[in-house]
């Protein structure tokens, strides 16, 4: 692993030149970046009015005091080596107003991306709830919805137990979006219940270059069955900021599906996390599409907290021009006998970079641990670049892991097929595109959201040719 | 007339000269057989007549229906009604075969300036092409070749040929790993589309397939040439004798 052999050459060089390397770290971390200190000074005047009675005020706190003293993530912190959020993040943007009309008039046409799925939309405008623009009538039995200020603001006791749980809050992303959250969803599918149409969370980001932050909670109880896709929208040429953490519960032989599509504008800066704790005999999907924002970082923090437990987690990314997307994703299996299946595609054009770092790990209790990863790239340029970073930690004897990662170029060969029978080379390699992302597509079990997802790399592929 | 016209063809692959001064000219409506020793340079010829990368013509001229090929791209050559049936045929896991045929169908008619053909209509053309060819309908529903026996492969060649309805269709090597069975499948697709309007060029080893696929003209291609050219009988003959003789004569 790369971070041992880091230390491994701090160790061979010199003592003295050691020290220089870290009295000038040190250095480096009392130097605060306009972003930090703007963050810092957002946080002092926010405080007083974010929602929350004394025990979500002490969290925010506690979270703050992480970013404090961590500062924001860089290359040399392994995590973030190839996101360098530092250099990346050159300000930070004031926390968004609650938004006006004209927002929310914008914001209504948003999330077409799922085409004719029918959803059950939830609208957030500049990280705020909005209702008029939600579908919040006529709820199935079973399931409870909310906005987590209003959840905030009522001190509601069962949100602050749950709230922070499952998110590290070592992590950085994770820690200013615990002390800056301002709304979100809240949501409760009951045990045994099945909840037919998807639950779709709208994010919408305003036409102004502002910050936000959300937070949700989701409880899928035993046996329950729910479908949740979030979508991630804004303008283009605004360089707003989206820091995005979901909480998701999912119980003993629950089923859930999420799907997180990533369409921010061009120069968006998209910091999201999804952190999961699964029960035993559960079924748990999980995909993240991405083809927007300047700046993407998507982490995946999931624990396999009981047996027998089936997991498929999969991503599609598709970038260009000078985008940057990092999937960053840890699986911990922590229960005996349960199988993850991690599949993440990126295609990568122009001088865009793509990254995945994924993790697998098994505890010493997780024997018959079936795990296998597989992450691939494709590059469309010669200037793109993707970085693979798969890594492996197993502390029990009887599993089954494995990871794979291929970097390559369209197959010449494969094309010239194509080409011969007829098909133009730009359709030629828009087919064969398709069919590499469709090995990960074809995971997301709801036909509807697999056909609009396919039709959105029709979309990306056409605008490519 | 003739519909492909090769003269004085030279052509490389890394640099090595492979082929060396071909001449050949197929008239509308004829079956060519080109037979000869493996490394002649058979299958050279059919990549630079369909212009796969790296097949690189150095001199002399292929005109098909008059027009430079070298001009144009693969897919344009395609669509002008060159078609070359593969001795390997690519599996293409992912994309779904009937996808491919529509795709490349209604590529090829655009080009042409014809109408693309609706679902209904290509379904309907497609199932009466491969019940003619006595192709699964189950095969169509799989990614292109992927899973395919050899056999298969190659009768999925014969649909696509079938399809499209070139008036030049190339087959290298289609023979190659075939049994008999499935070499009389191929056989009697290939007779299906003969007509007075359609070419082929049928690139092999062997005289076996000679056998369903009567052809018209027999060249002997050696060391990038067609050192002879007869009729049928050459075949069998070839057959009996080998292709020694004409080895040391392409060497003269």
């Amino acid at each position: 692993m790369p971070s041992i052999r880091r230390k491994r050459r701090l160790e061979l060089s010199s003592l003295a030149a050691s020290e220089v390397e870290m009295n000038a770290m040190a250095d480096v971390k009392v130097m605060k970046t306009a972003a930090e200190t703007a963050l810092a000074q957002e946080f002092a005047q926010a405080r007083a009015r974010l929602a929350g009675g004394p025990a979500i005020a002490e969290k925010r706190a506690a979270a703050f005091d992480v970013f404090a003293r961590e500062g924001l993530p860089h290359r040399r912190v392994e995590d973030w080596k190839y996101t360098d959020l530092r250099a990346l993040m050159r300000e930070a943007k004031p926390l968004a107003s609650p938004p006006d009309a004209a927002a929310k008039a914008r914001a209504k046409t948003a999330g077409a991306v799922l085409g004719d799925v029918e959803t059950r939309r939830l609208v957030f405008v500049d990280g705020a709830f909005v209702p008029e623009l939600s579908d919040v009538a006529a709820l199935e039995k079973g399931l409870t919805l909310g906005s987590l200020a209003d959840a905030l603001a009522d001190n509601d006791p069962a949100l602050t137990a749950h709230l922070g749980t499952l998110a590290p809050a070592s992590d950085v992303a994770v820690a200013l979006n615990t002390a800056l959250m301002g709304d979100g969803a809240v949501i409760r599918v009951a045990a045994g219940s099945t909840i037919e149409r998807p639950l779709h969370l709208v994010f919408v980001a305003g036409a102004k270059p502002a910050a936000s932050f959300v937070r949700s909670l989701v409880v899928v109880e035993q046996g329950a069955r729910v479908m949740l896709i979030e979508s991630h929208v804004g303008p283009a040429a605004t360089d707003y900021q989206v820091n995005a953490a979901l909480e998701l519960f999912v119980g003993d032989e629950a089923h859930v599906d999420h799907v997180k599509i990533i369409g921010e504008g061009s120069d968006a800066l998209h910091v999201s996390t999804l952190a999961t704790v699964i029960g035993a005999r559960a079924r748990f999907n999980a995909f993240t599409f991405t083809t927007g924002g300047a700046v993407v970082r998507n982490q995946l923090f999931l624990k396999f907290d009981g047996e027998g437990t089936v997991a498929g987690i999969r991503g599609a990314t598709l970038i260009k021009g000078k985008q940057h997307a990092d999937t960053t994703l840890v699986a911990n299996h922590i229960a005996r006998g349960c199988q993850s299946r991690e599949v993440f595609k990126s295609v990568l054009d122009g001088e865009a970079h793509g990254v995945f770092q994924g993790r697998i790990i098994v505890k010493p209790g997780a024997q018959q641990t079936d795990a296998k990863m597989m992450t691939r790239a494709l590059l469309l340029s010669d200037r793109a670049e993707a970085d693979n970073k798969p890594e492996l930690e197993i502390f029990a004897d009887d599993v089954q892991c494995g990871h794979g990662a291929t970097v390559g170029a369209i197959d010449p060969e494969l094309k010239f097929y194509l080409m011969a029978r007829g098909i133009p080379a730009a359709e030629a390699e828009a087919l064969l595109i398709q069919a590499f992302l469709g090995e990960a597509v074809e995971g997301i079990e709801h036909a509807g959201v697999r056909e609009a997802l396919m039709d959105q790399v029709a979309a990306w592929l056409k605008a490519r040719a | 007339m003739a519909l492909l016209e090769i003269k004085n063809l030279h052509a490389e692959i890394d640099g090595k000269e492979i082929i060396k001064g071909l001449e050949l000219t197929v008239n509308a409506g004829e079956v060519h057989a080109i037979m000869g020793p493996n490394g002649s340079g058979k299958s050279t010829l059919a990549y630079v007549l369909a212009g796969k990368d790296g097949y690189q013509p150095t001199s002399g001229e292929v005109r098909f229906d008059g027009k430079n090929i070298f001009d144009m791209a693969p897919d344009e050559r395609a669509a002008a009604g060159l078609f070359l049936a593969f001795q390997y045929p690519l599996e293409i896991p992912g994309v779904a075969t009937m996808t491919f045929l529509r795709t490349a169908l209604n590529a090829q008619r655009k080009k042409r300036g014809e109408a693309e053909l609706s679902t209904p209509e290509f379904l309907k053309k497609v199932r009466e092409v491969a019940k003619k060819l006595g192709i699964e309908q189950e095969m169509l529903r799989r990614a292109v070749n992927v899973g395919f026996s050899g056999g298969e492969k190659k009768r999925n060649e014969i649909l696509q040929m079938a399809l499209l309805e070139p008036r030049l269709a190339v087959l290298d090597e289609t023979d190659s790993g075939l049994d008999i069975d499935a070499l009389k499948i191929v056989a009697d697709g290939v007779n299906q589309l003969r007509g007075p309007g359609r070419s082929f060029v049928v690139i092999t080893h062997y005289q076996r397939l000679l056998n369903y696929i009567v052809p018209d003209v027999v060249h002997v291609l050696s060391r990038g040439r067609i050192v002879k050219t007869g009729g049928k009988e050459l075949a069998l003959e070839l057959e009996a004798r080998g292709y020694a003789e004409y080895q040391e004569e392409a060497a003269a």
